[in-house]
């Protein structure tokens, strides 16, 4: 943990907005730039920022590590699992127009499921990746 | 005509830094002036109207990236060991290799030329059919999650199994009452 009162008084400050800004690219991406691999980004980041200056041990009761790995698989089962509900529905695999009674507003609902399924698994793989590699050096230290 | 110096004196400053990487002993300098690397280029990909791009270039290239280097260095320490042998032979190949790439991009068509082939296949369909098909404005977006949608399926598998291989690789086991070893 950092004793820097400039980086923990300006961390504080931009962490949060860092997430609301992952979620606005997460949510804005079908009108704006963005999508869920930039919005899985900057969630990672923002916890790695969140890491480097309170410590790995506040990041990890933060966001626990159980919690990153099943995010970590929980993203692709989502997107394979939105494929699936099209062929449940009558379609094909990833077919969107069935997933709605209207064909554009499926298509706007399995965009949304696939885009977050896609932002879920990025940020857990960055998470889990920061985590390893992170633990890795302080627990070389230790031993 | 703005944009075009603009770039220009990105890629200028991008060069310096790559020399500057190469020129550098201390790896910490080193990973930080990559960091100012990725950050130029997102800045350039940003002067170019690539927003995503930018926006994960920054993230991953300036953000995350720089964080795991940084990590690696705490392990192996940060003097670069002096090389073994000489530069002439690595600088000519890195040369000759980089004169055939610049040689490949006159075979590309100019930067955004509209009659290039990538623009008059499918793009048009997308351009047009996309908002109407998708009820999505954005067309990267409507590309992507659902014109695409294989595509972006795989990319997702390719990330997962890189999580998964970094996890095999480096999770410690511990044994019940003993020492986790690496």
């Amino acid at each position: 943990m950092t004793r820097d009162i400039v980086l923990r008084v300006i961390g504080k400050i931009l962490i949060p907005y860092a997430l609301v800004f992952a979620l606005y690219v997460q949510f804005h991406g079908d009108y704006g730039p963005g999508g869920g691999f930039q919005a899985g980004v900057v969630v990672a980041a923002a916890v790695i920022f969140y890491g480097i200056i309170f410590g790995l041990a506040a990041a990890r009761r933060a966001v626990p590590e159980p919690l990153v790995e099943s995010l970590l698989a929980l993203g692709v089962l989502l997107y394979a699992g939105v494929g699936v509900a099209g062929i449940l529905l009558g379609g094909n695999y990833l077919d969107y127009f069935v997933l709605d009674h209207d064909p554009v507003h499926g298509q706007l609902r399995g965009i949304f499921w696939v885009e977050a399924g896609v932002g879920i698994t990025v940020s857990g793989v960055m998470l889990k990746i920061f985590y390893l590699f992170a633990g890795r050096g302080r627990d070389l230290e230790e031993g | 005509m703005i944009e075009t110096g603009a770039v220009a004196a990105l890629l200028a400053l991008m060069a310096a830094a790559a020399v500057a990487v190469v020129r550098q002993r201390n790896l910490f300098a080193v990973v930080v002036i990559g960091g100012i690397y990725s950050f130029l280029m997102a800045t350039a990909l940003a002067a170019l109207d690539a927003a995503d791009v930018a926006m994960t270039e920054a993230a991953v290239g300036a953000g995350v990236s720089t964080v795991l280097l940084l990590g690696a260095l705490h392990l192996v320490g940060s003097l670069e060991v002096k090389p073994s042998s000489g530069a002439a032979l690595p600088l000519a190949i890195v040369l000759v290799a980089g004169l055939l790439v610049v040689y490949g991009t006159y075979g590309l068509p100019a930067f955004s030329d509209p009659q290039a082939p990538i623009h008059r296949h499918v793009a048009p369909r997308y351009l047009v059919e996309g908002p109407k098909e998708t009820g999505v404005p954005n067309v990267v977006t409507a590309v992507l999650a659902s014109y695409r949608g294989f595509d972006t399926l795989g990319e997702v598998t390719v990330v997962f199994t890189a999580g998964v291989g970094v996890i095999a690789l480096l999770r410690r086991r511990r044994r019940p009452g003993g020492e986790g070893r690496p």
